[in-house]
């Protein structure tokens, strides 16, 4: 059954659109909601007595914290603008690479950007989007502690 | 924590300790609200079975972070993870709830992992694995890779 492409040109012209920055203290809190939801009981994350002990002094977030904090608060990233609404959409996969440990109280801004769009179709002859966005993370004194390539899918 | 793992400590084909877990409906609740992603996907039939994936799913984030999880618990304090990748190839439905706080019988999910690659880079001794969430079944639903830095004896 031929059906209509998924992507358009509209949605092509949209690749390289970065996102606003974005800004998200690491607070306890923050930190404490997030691996409670895991259920992540390191002490490194919450036992600031026993994180004093550790070679970084004081309490860590999991290296995944920021990517997954900001990209749920909306903020720094992009979606793809488009005048076809899509059936659904799930999350593709990831791809994390860490270069600094994000500690309780640093100050991490994201941007996020549109890298590319590709439509390829399922082995059950669905059309489906691929949708590649590149989030950089830089703490408060502008050193570059993460990035994260991450894909969705939609149709 | 638990002993701290040593680079020297490992071997290609070392296991990485195993790491149970086990989805709910409430884990989904709790994730939505610690990670700001209010998708109803992950907890409204309606929505999800109009969105064709039957019923809500577990977060693709939530694996990884269980996966994340897996690597941080094996290499300790000490160690670094470097690099971190995951698919997500296959959905995975939470249990349902039978009380305020207990689910229902049903799957438990295991992130596994096994040592791939063991070198050293300049100053840094590396070990890449190959990880995976396996649902009840056996089957790898969401199949990664990490890189870490293992402190070393020297």
């Amino acid at each position: 059954m031929a059906e209509k492409a998924l992507v358009t040109a509209e949605m092509m012209s949209q690749i390289g659109t970065e996102s606003e920055d974005m800004v998200l203290e690491v607070e306890k809190s923050v930190v404490k909601r997030f691996v409670e939801a895991v259920e992540d009981p390191n002490p490194l994350w919450q036992d600031e007595k026993y994180a004093r002990k550790t070679i970084y002094g004081g309490l860590m977030a999991p290296p995944n914290l920021l990517c997954t904090v900001i990209a749920g608060a909306g903020g720094g990233r992009v979606r793809v603008k488009s005048s076809t609404p899509r059936r659904g959409g799930v999350a593709g996969g990831d791809d994390l690479e860490l270069f600094q440990p994000v500690r309780v109280g640093d100050v991490i801004t994201s941007r996020a950007k549109l890298v590319d769009i590709q439509e390829r179709v399922g082995k059950d002859g669905t059309r489906r989007m691929y949708t590649i966005v590149e989030t950089t993370f830089k703490n408060q004194k502008g050193e570059v502690v993460a990035t994260d390539r991450s894909t969705s899918i939609s149709w | 924590m638990a002993k701290q793992l040593f680079w020297e400590d490992v071997e290609v084909d070392s296991e990485v300790t195993p790491l149970p877990k086990v989805a709910t409906r409430q884990m989904m609740v709790k994730w939505a609200g610690a990670s700001g992603d209010f998708n109803p996907l992950h907890y409204d039939d309606s929505f999800a079975e109009a969105s064709g994936v039957g019923k809500p799913i577990v977060h693709g984030a939530l694996k990884r972070a269980w996966l994340i999880q897996l690597m941080t618990d094996w290499i300790g304090d000490q160690g670094t993870l470097k690099k971190f990748a995951c698919q997500y190839r296959a959905m995975d439905y939470p249990r349902l709830m039978k009380t305020t706080s207990e689910p229902h019988e049903g799957e438990t999910w295991w992130c596994k992992g096994k040592v791939t690659k063991k070198y050293v880079e300049g100053d840094e001794h590396l070990v890449d694995c190959e990880i995976g969430v396996e649902n009840g079944k056996g089957e790898v639903t969401t199949p990664g890779t990490a890189t870490v830095i293992l402190p070393s004896r020297g």
